[in-house]
């Protein structure tokens, strides 16, 4: 098992033809992703070659769907025209939607955000590396070399920890890793990735990891206390930023006395997660439970 | 600032009072003169609290507009130096509301809140007076109609008189939040004058970058250069993602969290070595090939504290083997100019490889360390020695 992303996942992607598009599609069918087709309205009816697989291109989302059955859109669509391919994703009903694109104005994705209410689709991203679920299926970059099956579930606002996590903990392995994003506002949060992975039984605990800038680990601790009962190891990133200073995210910034990495660490102790100091320490604190189990 | 936010408001249709900007002491007697009688001078810069630290002046004459610009000229408010004033004629408020649109996180929307309770930072009004301060939240789809506006303007109880002034304005401040794309639009006071007049007489107004990026060309003129730490105008304009700290321990990293982490790492490491600190956040992104290497590092060195580098990649989609290779010839490409020991922790896919070509490479001030932990520790360790 694993959440929102099997072997039985059909992948498309927007923005197949472009250049991020087409290396890391080449990735995507390497790992052995069953990638199906893409999407770019000037090049339909043609087909592209990557990662040694005849991809046919197609019109749009809707004619993709109904030709290869896809439910998994990854989009790599720059950021002036991401707002446009979401709505366009989400119209055609694709069950899950995967916005690698970093950039793009926050206004566009609270009104992708707003659009999704009472819509079929559930949207991952923006400004994030996708989700894998190891030895099974990928949809955004990830490296699918990092890790293999195991019981861990994680959920990271970034990139790179995400690797880092998955890296420290390979010999256990993962159910599924997904990177929901570092922009302020986002689809998938952590509490929607929590509530998965509770929910998922081969999943037997779950590393969480935060960073500076908004209340999204306060409040996922909230949730923790009240509907988690696996073991949680948490880390914040961001101890020593400076209050007013965007670091790298979009989303990582101290404003006033809100968003401190400190804070996150207290609500999600208080609510009976582990956090640990640097990532070897999580992931360390992550080894002995995995080791009671 | 304020004299940059007035201009938004007055582009789009915000009652507000530009005035002029006066770089000297001289400049603002000048403005002061051309508008005859009270005149208000404050300091223009991207802080709170402006009025408290003595930057905002009353001046009868354009004598004391001239002496209190010398007064606010140079001074330093939270740290930042004040290198100009704004000069408005005087004008009295009978009332002082409170007016703003927000990016609400939380709640993933945007949120306007209003209070007839103006003038004083409206946190302090939320603690002392919460039943004044409205809480509005605005759908993102449908933004604020003519029908929003007016519901906001009663809810906020602002006076029936002030009624459709106000439901105007709070419909201009939108087009501010919208089509600047704005993360936040404040007035503070909104105030009302003689007459029944509304106006914008102090704001802010916070600019979402990914946006002035994709469809604001014009947004770069706010950019005050002088005022911009000049390593973190040369990284801008190498396109590198960089952020001046006060520490001596320079870092680079792929990943905004990675990097994060790593400032924390360090820190922690540094309470051992003599307290040394962080330098500086620097994310290089993935590709992290020589150029991109070199130019990162020739930020780095150009900060005259830095006193050891931290170099700390994970490799994922570029292998290690690609970043060493990239750092192998960033150093050949910087030659004499580096001259601070460098520690480089990889980790990832292909490690032993890119451990290998650096081992091979034997560069006199390299020492390569396996975990983050333990490189963060050498680095701390170094630049307390140096």
């Amino acid at each position: 098992m694993s959440i929102y992303l099997n072997k039985d996942s059909r992948i498309i992607v927007q923005g197949m033809t472009g250049g991020m598009g087409a290396k890391h599609t080449t990735l995507m069918v390497e790992s052995g992703a069953n990638i199906v087709g893409g999407v770019n309205a000037r090049k339909a009816g043609t087909t592209v070659e990557l990662g040694g697989k005849e991809l046919p291109v197609f019109g749009t989302v809707e004619e993709a769907m109904k030709e290869t059955d896809a439910n998994v859109s990854v989009a790599f669509v720059p950021p002036a025209f991401t707002k446009d391919a979401c709505i366009e994703a989400i119209d055609a009903e694709i069950p899950l939607l995967v916005v690698i694109t970093e950039g793009v104005p926050v206004l566009d994705t609270a009104e992708v955000v707003q659009y999704l209410e009472g819509r079929s689709t559930r949207m991952i991203g923006p400004n994030c590396p996708g989700i894998i679920t190891p030895e099974e299926s990928l949809a955004g970059i990830t490296p699918h070399t990092i890790a293999g099956k195991g019981p861990v579930g994680l959920v990271s606002k970034s990139g790179t920890l995400t690797y880092q996590m998955m890296y420290e903990l390979k010999d256990f392995g993962f159910t599924t890793a997904i990177g929901i994003g570092g922009d302020p506002i986002i689809g998938t949060t952590h509490i929607d990735a929590l509530e998965a992975f509770e929910n998922d039984p081969e999943t037997k605990a779950i590393v969480m990891i935060g960073e500076i800038g908004g209340d999204a680990e306060e409040r996922a601790a909230a949730y923790i206390k009240e509907h988690v009962t696996k073991p949680v190891v948490g880390y914040v990133a961001g101890f020593t930023a400076p209050e007013g200073k965007t670091m790298g995210h979009a989303g990582a910034i101290v404003s006033g006395s809100s968003g401190t990495a400190q804070a996150k660490k207290e609500a999600l102790e208080a609510a009976g997660v582990k956090v640990g100091k640097t990532p070897s320490e999580t992931a360390a604190l992550m080894r002995e439970i995995l080791q009671a189990l | 600032m304020e004299f940059q936010a007035k201009e938004l408001f007055a582009k789009h249709g915000v009652a507000t009072t530009l005035g002029v900007v006066a770089e000297t002491p001289e400049a603002a007697r000048a403005a002061a003169e051309e508008m005859g009688g009270v005149t208000v001078v404050k300091a223009q810069v991207k802080a709170g609290g402006r009025g408290k630290a003595g930057g905002v002046k009353i001046a009868k004459t354009a004598d004391e507009a001239e002496s209190y610009a010398r007064d606010i000229i140079g001074m330093e408010i939270k740290g930042l130096r004040v290198n100009r004033v704004l000069v408005t004629p005087a004008t009295p408020p009978v009332e002082e509301y409170y007016f703003s649109f927000l990016l609400d996180r939380s709640n993933r929307s945007h949120l306007c809140i209003a209070s007839v309770e103006g003038g004083v930072e409206i946190e302090e009004v939320a603690k002392t007076n919460p039943d004044a301060v409205k809480k509005i939240r605005i759908d993102a789809l449908e933004g604020v109609t003519p029908e929003k506006a007016a519901a906001i303007v009663d809810e906020a109880k602002f006076p029936a008189e002030l009624r459709d002034q106000a439901i105007e304005m709070v419909q201009n401040l939108w087009k501010v939040y919208v089509e600047e794309d704005a993360t936040l639009v404040e007035v503070n006071p909104l105030a009302r004058l003689e007459g029944d007049k509304l106006e914008a007489l102090d704001g802010k107004v916070s600019l979402d970058d990914n946006a002035s990026e994709v469809r604001h060309p014009d947004h770069e003129q706010f950019e005050i250069r002088e005022e911009a730490d000049p390593l973190e105008a040369a990284a801008k304009d190498k396109g590198l993602n960089y952020v001046k700290l006060d520490g001596e321990v320079g870092i680079i990293g792929n990943g905004a969290g990675l990097v994060m982490s790593t400032l924390d790492v360090v820190a922690y490491a540094g309470e051992k070595h003599g307290g040394v600190k962080p330098a500086n956040f620097l994310d290089i992104g993935g590709g992290a090939n020589a150029q991109v290497m070199a130019n990162g590092l020739h930020i780095i060195l150009g900060d005259p504290q830095v006193k050891s580098v931290f170099v700390n990649v994970f490799g994922g989609i570029t292998a290690c083997d690609e970043v060493a290779n990239g750092i192998v010839g960033a150093l050949d490409i910087l030659g004499d100019e580096e001259t601070k020991p460098l520690v480089v922790r990889l980790d990832g896919n292909n490690v032993e490889e890119g451990r290998r070509i650096l081992a091979e490479a034997n560069h006199p001030l390299v020492t390569m360390v396996d975990t983050m932990d333990g490189a963060a520790d050498k680095a701390a360790e170094l630049a307390h020695q140096a």
